[in-house]
């Protein structure tokens, strides 16, 4: 389902080259639900953004459903559900159900499926009540399932979120836990996801990639994860220990954060 | 497409409809605006009897024509001058992820069709000048070649203003300048301007193909500045020049645009 093969992205700031990706090679299979993990800014976001066509890559081999992303976008578009847990991808001050019927349009839907898909998805992530309620008024739960249905309203096989349950209260995590376990099983659907909450690694993913300084640092089972440490380790103490090892001997120079220098007088 | 375009507008105007005075409102403001320019026509033709060596029905008629091309582009794309702030926002990202061409996409984005009083204001005058003056059957066809070619070319300079936006990020005054500006340069005839700037939008931008070339066809007039006869039936071929450029620019900036963090 997706290749990624020596894939590199670099952004050049003002003189200075940042390599955000380099050298990343993976293969994720049809069915597969894949935990994506990385400290902040090692690569996650940015791979994302490759995978799903918003940018284009400076190097390496890239294709997911059989399409190269950033020159088959509209194409890819139809095979692939994104969901951004930090903005939405609704319209904000349009009534959720005004936000479906907009998705409905651009992706020409026709009316009988999507009115099925979305009574389906409604049911399942209990959004049925606030359908009428512009995005702007909902609370992060509800936006982030009124979020979650917008990327499914077209039935895609691929399903990439980035950091969906950031900022979610105990109960609404546990329901879109619940619902992307559901829709991986019964649907076949083919999940990739980035998270800083191991607990939706733990219950959900059967594999993890970490990636760090925009390298593949780490490929496995959750229990292959646990075993680098040794003794009974939990899933923090494993992926901590790879955070911090490869900050002390990090194999290429670490690559500077695009942003100003502190300022002194202040 | 063109159905993708229209679905989208609609749901859009369907939404504006909700405030039905805030739209009335902003329609009349639009038109009431640009109505301000042709007063400006009358005042300079209360002291004179030709601009630039054309008469009133003339001049009205050169203005009507670069009106209309602006207002039709303005409506259908204006909204695309709006990318910097879907790229700072990161909403741009969104709409690299839908099956709909970008463009598209953000000149739909809460499409509102106010502007459609500056359409009429320009149909208005043009209706005006075409009263006062003789045009032979013979010419007019051109007449709708010209609006189709200017909409064209003004909707193509919003592109490149848009492609340029994905290297400056911050600057869409700089397109403003182009597209505000070259109407603006268009509602009077040429040769009230220098040389030098009419070859440039001849040769160069060609703004001369929205109104003035074609014009001085439908107006039966000699080129004031000498230049050859056969370019006043180039103006599809100016409009075709442009939007291939513009849809270049746009290719080349979609794929050199590097969102934002996070």
């Amino acid at each position: 389902m997706i290749e990624v093969d020596r894939l590199g992205r670099t952004f050049k700031v003002r003189g200075t080259v940042t390599h955000a990706v380099q050298d990343l090679s993976f293969g994720v299979e049809a069915g597969e639900f894949v935990g994506y993990l990385g400290p902040n800014g090692a690569g996650k976001s940015t791979t994302i953004k490759m995978l799903t066509g918003i940018l284009a890559p400076t190097s390496g081999r890239l294709r997911v459903a059989g399409l190269d992303p950033s020159r088959r976008r509209t194409a890819l578009a139809r095979k692939i559900g994104v969901v951004f847990g930090q903005r939405t991808t609704l319209w904000w001050d349009l009534p959720l159900k005004d936000s479906f019927e907009l998705i409905r349009l651009l992706y020409k839907v026709d009316r009988g499926a999507f009115r099925r898909r979305l009574d389906e998805l409604c049911a399942l992530l209990d959004i049925g009540d606030f359908l009428a309620t512009p995005v702007r008024q909902l609370s992060l739960g509800q936006r982030m399932r009124g979020d979650i249905t917008a990327a499914l309203l077209h039935d895609p096989p691929i399903l990439v979120l980035d950091e969906p349950t950031i900022g979610l209260d105990v109960v609404s995590k546990a329901g879109v836990r619940d619902f992307l376990r559901r829709l991986n099983a019964e649907n076949g659907t083919t999940i990739l996801l980035t998270t800083h909450d191991l607990g939706d690694v733990e219950r959900l993913c059967r594999r993890v990639m970490l990636i760090d300084h925009g390298r593949l640092a780490f490929d496995g089972t959750v229990a292959d994860l646990r075993a680098i440490v040794p003794g009974e380790a939990s899933i923090e103490e494993a992926v901590t220990h790879l955070y911090l090892s490869s900050r002390r001997s990090p194999r290429t120079p670490p690559p500077r954060p695009a942003q100003d220098p502190p300022s002194v007088t202040a | 497409m063109v159905r993708t375009y229209l679905l989208l507008v609609w749901a859009w105007t369907r939404a504006a409809a909700q405030y039905p005075v805030s739209f009335a409102l902003m329609t009349v403001g639009g038109f009431v605006a640009s109505g301000l320019d042709v007063a400006v026509i009358w005042v300079i033709f209360t002291n004179t009897t030709s601009l630039g060596g054309f008469d009133l029905g003339e001049v009205m008629f050169l203005y009507g024509t670069a009106c209309l091309s602006f207002a039709m582009a303005d409506l259908l794309f204006g909204n695309v001058d709006r990318i910097s702030q879907h790229i700072r926002a990161g909403t741009f990202d969104t709409m690299l992820i839908r099956p709909v061409s970008p463009f598209v996409q953000i000149a739909t984005e809460r499409f509102v069709p106010h502007r459609i009083g500056k359409v009429i204001q320009a149909a208005a005058v043009l209706v005006f000048a075409l009263a006062r003056l003789d045009v032979s059957d013979g010419r007019a066809w051109m007449i709708p070649v010209m609006i189709a070619s200017g909409t064209v070319i003004f909707t193509a300079l919003w592109a490149l203003g848009g492609a340029a936006q994905f290297l400056l990020t911050d600057a869409p005054e700089v397109a403003n300048a182009f597209t505000y500006g070259g109407a603006t340069l268009m509602q009077y005839p040429l040769s009230v301007y220098g040389g030098e700037l009419v070859r440039g939008v001849t040769y160069v931008l060609p703004l001369a193909f929205v109104n003035w070339q074609p014009g001085l066809y439908v107006l039966d007039r000699e080129d004031p500045f000498g230049l050859p006869y056969w370019l006043r039936f180039l103006s599809p071929a100016a409009a075709a020049a442009m939007a291939l450029v513009a849809a270049l620019a746009w290719r080349t900036g979609i794929r050199h645009y590097r969102s934002t963090g996070s």
